[in-house]
């Protein structure tokens, strides 16, 4: 018989967007004024030293938290779509541990790499390593979802004890500490503006939301409507190893960002890339900046690593979302 | 023309084709029956070029689909797969939406959009349009796709069971669709169909595989015939004539 008229989940984007803008503002502020040091709006306009602080120091701090953020969630969402599997991220499943071990790699085989080639090492191990666990993937069986997230972070431990073992034996522990671990306390004017660089990828990304949607109805789908799928895998991969490699060499991982951000923003605006992609960069930057702020925070004037603090709320979100199954299909 | 020539298929070790040499003419409907197991859905994915030909070759009005670029047989033709699941979190009208795709290229336009709300409400979707495919039943979401491959607007919609899920009365509207496709608007419908009654009813030609081979092939008229269709399903399948119209009374 044909329906009756039923009400309707269509996606409110717009208003939002416009929610999620308000609060980030919101939190963008607060991070200009908390810190070990104490700065006030009113010393601001007092003294020069206050400005200073700002500019080198909180700004950039605050924007390192914005850009980490976006660029880490729009690769989870990319790598989510590829994979055809809610439950997996770029630091489960092998992208940061491969960035990491080519880090390692350039490190101890030209010490005096520039940054150019450090970011280009950490790339193509991360594609490496984000790759190989792709090709896992396609074996798997799809009536069984939940062995691909566990077969990624099977992938990643294997990675990450390599790096481990190769870290520790030449005395590099506390560098891949901090790759693998993010946090911002470091981050002053001079050292974060690569992570500018991940504004490209983020755009590369909504160019690309259609055919990441549609590569994300399967290949079947997806060569019928004339896409040539393996193309739109490759470009896919690409991103995700480039976000994740700018994002290890400056800041570090920060681990969950791109599993529960997507996870969240779904289930309200659905797998549209298009309409999702900003709602997910938004809630990216807001979610590892408020980390951050929680960690300048709980212990203060002392600091806890942003990644600490969301791994924290982010493994509690994700096992929720694993076993609630919340905004899995079929 | 849709030709096929010299078709055969394995999978590892199994042959599931064999020698396949088929031509199927410019529009009206092409019915394909046959057993589990003849080859039927392997025979649509390699038309759709799915999978890679190992042997033979396919193509659509001298379009061959091993040369012609997979952009353009996008807007040649059409595929709905038999297990269609939607993994992803789509509203209806996306999901349709996404059958534009071949025309615009990611960026629709009016006249894409039109088409979208047209089929919408050619599928009685309008009202489930801004509901996620997840939230569907099998049924609604089968029309969905339906609606979708009908939406890319192609001269060749290949069809593998699109009746499966659906009830009596979409079935047969569906049946009634792709008739009036070929009818009114010279569309060529291949469809694998299971009741091979609506075989009878809406097809113009039928094509019947067993074990991979062409067991049968002709004008529904002809061919439908208890003696032509009992051997090809192993089974006694008694054809009456009810109002002049051949029934396959194969349920007792």
């Amino acid at each position: 018989m044909p329906p009756a008229s039923l009400p309707t989940a269509e996606p409110r984007a717009g208003r939002h967007a416009a929610l999620a803008l308000a609060g980030l503002a919101l939190l963008a502020g607060a991070s200009l004024f908390v810190g070990a040091a104490p700065l006030s709006a009113s010393a601001l306009l007092a003294d020069g030293e206050g400005a200073r602080m700002l500019m080198l120091s909180r700004l950039p701090r605050t924007l390192a938290c914005l850009l980490t953020g976006a660029a880490m969630a729009i690769a989870g969402l990319v790598m989510q779509m590829l994979a055809r599997n809610r439950f997996v991220e770029p630091s489960t499943v092998g992208s940061a541990q491969g960035a990491a071990l080519g880090l390692l790699a350039v490190t101890l085989v030209w010490p005096a790499a520039g940054l150019a080639a450090k970011m280009l090492a950490a790339s193509l191990a991360s594609l490496a390593g984000t790759a190989a666990f792709l090709a896992m993937v396609r074996r798997l069986p799809v009536t069984q979802p939940l062995l691909v997230p566990l077969a990624g972070l099977a992938w990643g431990a294997i990675l990450g004890a390599a790096a481990t073992f190769i870290a520790w034996e030449t005395d590099l522990m506390q560098f891949l500490e901090i790759w693998l671990n993010g946090e911002f306390s470091g981050v002053v004017q001079g050292r974060y503006e690569i992570l500018w660089l991940t504004g490209i990828f983020a755009a590369a990304a909504y160019l690309l939301a259609d055919r990441f949607t549609i590569a994300g109805l399967g290949r079947d789908a997806a060569v019928g409507l004339g896409l040539r799928y393996e193309r739109v895998l490759l470009l896919g991969l690409l991103i995700v190893a480039a976000v994740t490699a700018l994002t290890v060499v400056t800041v570090g991982m920060i681990p969950f960002v791109g599993l529960v951000v997507p996870n969240l923003v779904r289930m309200g605006a659905g797998d549209n890339i298009r309409a999702a992609l900003p709602l997910v960069a938004l809630a990216g930057a807001g979610a590892v900046l408020a980390a951050d702020l929680v960690g300048r925070l709980v212990i203060h004037p002392f600091e806890v690593p942003a990644a600490t603090v969301f791994g924290v709320i982010g493994a509690g979100v994700f096992v929720w979302l694993i076993v609630t199954r919340r905004g899995h299909g079929a | 023309m849709i030709e096929i020539r010299n078709l055969s298929h394995a999978e590892g070790r199994t042959p599931i084709l064999h020698d396949i040499t088929l031509s199927l003419p410019k529009g009206g409907v092409t019915a394909i029956l046959g057993p589990n197991g003849a080859g039927k859905s392997t025979l649509l994915s390699l038309m759709a070029r799915l999978r890679p030909l190992q042997a033979g070759s396919i193509a659509y009005d001298g379009m061959d689909i091993a040369a012609t670029p997979t952009e353009r047989l996008a807007r040649k033709l059409a595929i709905l797969r038999q297990d269609s699941t939607v993994g992803s979190r789509l509203t209806v009208r996306d999901l349709v939406g996404f059958g534009r795709f071949p025309h615009h290229r990611g960026r629709p336009g009016p006249a894409d959009r039109a088409a979208v709300e047209a089929a919408l409400g050619q599928f009685d979707l309008a009202p489930l349009a801004g509901r996620f495919t997840e939230e569907l039943s099998g049924g609604q979401r089968q029309r969905a796709l339906v609606a979708m491959a009908f939406v890319q607007a192609t001269d060749y919609l290949l069809l593998d069971e699109p009746l499966s899920g659906l009830d009596m009365y979409y079935a047969r509207m569906l049946m009634r669709l792709l008739r009036r496709l070929a009818e009114e608007h010279g569309r060529t419908v291949v469809v694998v169909l299971h009741e091979i009654n609506y075989a009878a009813a809406h097809a113009d030609r039928i094509v019947a595989l067993k074990d991979g081979r062409v067991a049968l092939e002709g004008p529904a008229a002809e061919v439908f015939a208890s003696a032509r269709l009992s051997p090809i399903f192993g089974m006694e399948i008694p054809v009456e004539r009810w109002h002049g119209r051949p029934v396959a009374l194969h349920y007792t």
